[in-house]
């Protein structure tokens, strides 16, 4: 069973690699852009019984700084997913 | 003065700090690997080093904050015992929760690499007993990921308490309110991203940051 964690940036947190991205996109024509913000994906690949209680205790303790950053967790039933 | 460095896969100013303590204080510090569960009997100064622990994988400070040995550096910060977190070591401090806020990448993206002048915002600190409030110091910066942001209350709360040591008067990596060191609440640990380490003998163009570690070395010696 997978899981995975979709990490970004709360609103309101100035993000320079969004902008930056944002920036770079403008540089090849790209016209239709307002704005750009990073994030990171992160996969579980997780034993069975792994409760989303548990994922989201991940998430708070290490994978997300929730300070700063928001997390959602979208779980992959189907393994092959 | 008993000092312990923390050292992580990844710290590169570990011996930088330790030769300073050492200059300092007479006495060589205790060389700390992170898998360690408790420092050494009688330490009285944590030093966590700057660096790339762990290669700045997930957020900068990120896994350093979750080893073994930061539980025992909370517990001896917890005890009042002063704490320095310096560059990738304020990282680790505010991952670790022993400090409010995030160190965000630079602003203008680049890695900044010179001296800063700093104010010593705050000259009460077990940290700044060496300074006059209001004083002007360099300090060499050298990160990636030095922009300090907080919520709107915290900054304020940082402020309102003291708890701003040094701030930048050059502005070089877009922190909240040129915030280059803070303080816990209790006064105990501090967190800065500038290097006082690499200040400390004239051969190294400045003493500046040898006071951060006299008046410390007074104020735990008292």
């Amino acid at each position: 069973m997978k899981a995975r964690v979709f990490v970004t940036l709360k609103n309101g947190v100035l993000d320079p690699q969004g902008k930056a991205i944002h920036h770079a996109l403008e540089g090849l024509g790209f016209r239709g852009v307002n704005d750009v913000r990073a994030g990171k994906l992160i996969e579980l690949d997780l034993a069975e019984g792994t409760g989303d209680a548990e994922i989201e205790d991940m998430c708070r303790k290490l994978l997300a700084n929730t300070v700063i950053e928001n997390f959602r967790i979208e779980r992959l039933e189907n393994a092959e997913a | 003065m008993k000092s312990a460095v923390i050292v992580f896969p990844g710290s590169n100013c570990d011996r930088d700090l330790a030769v300073a303590l050492e200059l300092v204080t007479g006495r060589r510090p205790a060389m700390v690997w992170h898998r360690e569960t408790e420092l050494p009997d009688g330490t009285e100064f944590v030093g966590v080093p700057g660096g790339f622990s762990y290669g700045d994988y997930l957020r900068s400070g990120a896994m350093a904050a979750r080893s073994p040995v930061m539980r025992a550096v909370a517990d001896a910060a917890g005890r009042g015992v002063p704490v320095i977190g310096i560059c990738n070591g304020f990282q680790v401090l505010t991952e670790a929760g022993l400090l409010p806020g995030a160190l965000m990448r630079n602003a203008a993206l680049k890695f900044v690499c010179r001296d800063v002048p700093l104010r010593v915002e705050n000259s009460q600190s077990l940290f700044t007993a060496g300074y006059n409030a209001g004083e002007t110091i360099s300090f060499p910066v050298a990160h990636h990921d030095g922009n300090y942001q907080a919520d709107e209350a915290t900054l304020d709360r940082l402020e309102g308490e003291g708890r701003v040591a040094f701030r930048y008067l050059d502005q070089c990596n877009g922190s909240a309110r040129d915030i280059a060191g803070i303080l816990n609440d209790a006064g105990n640990v501090l967190g800065l991203m500038p290097h006082p380490e690499r200040v400390v003998e004239p051969a190294h163009g400045g003493t500046d940051g040898r006071r951060l570690f006299e008046g410390l070395l007074e104020t735990v010696a008292a």
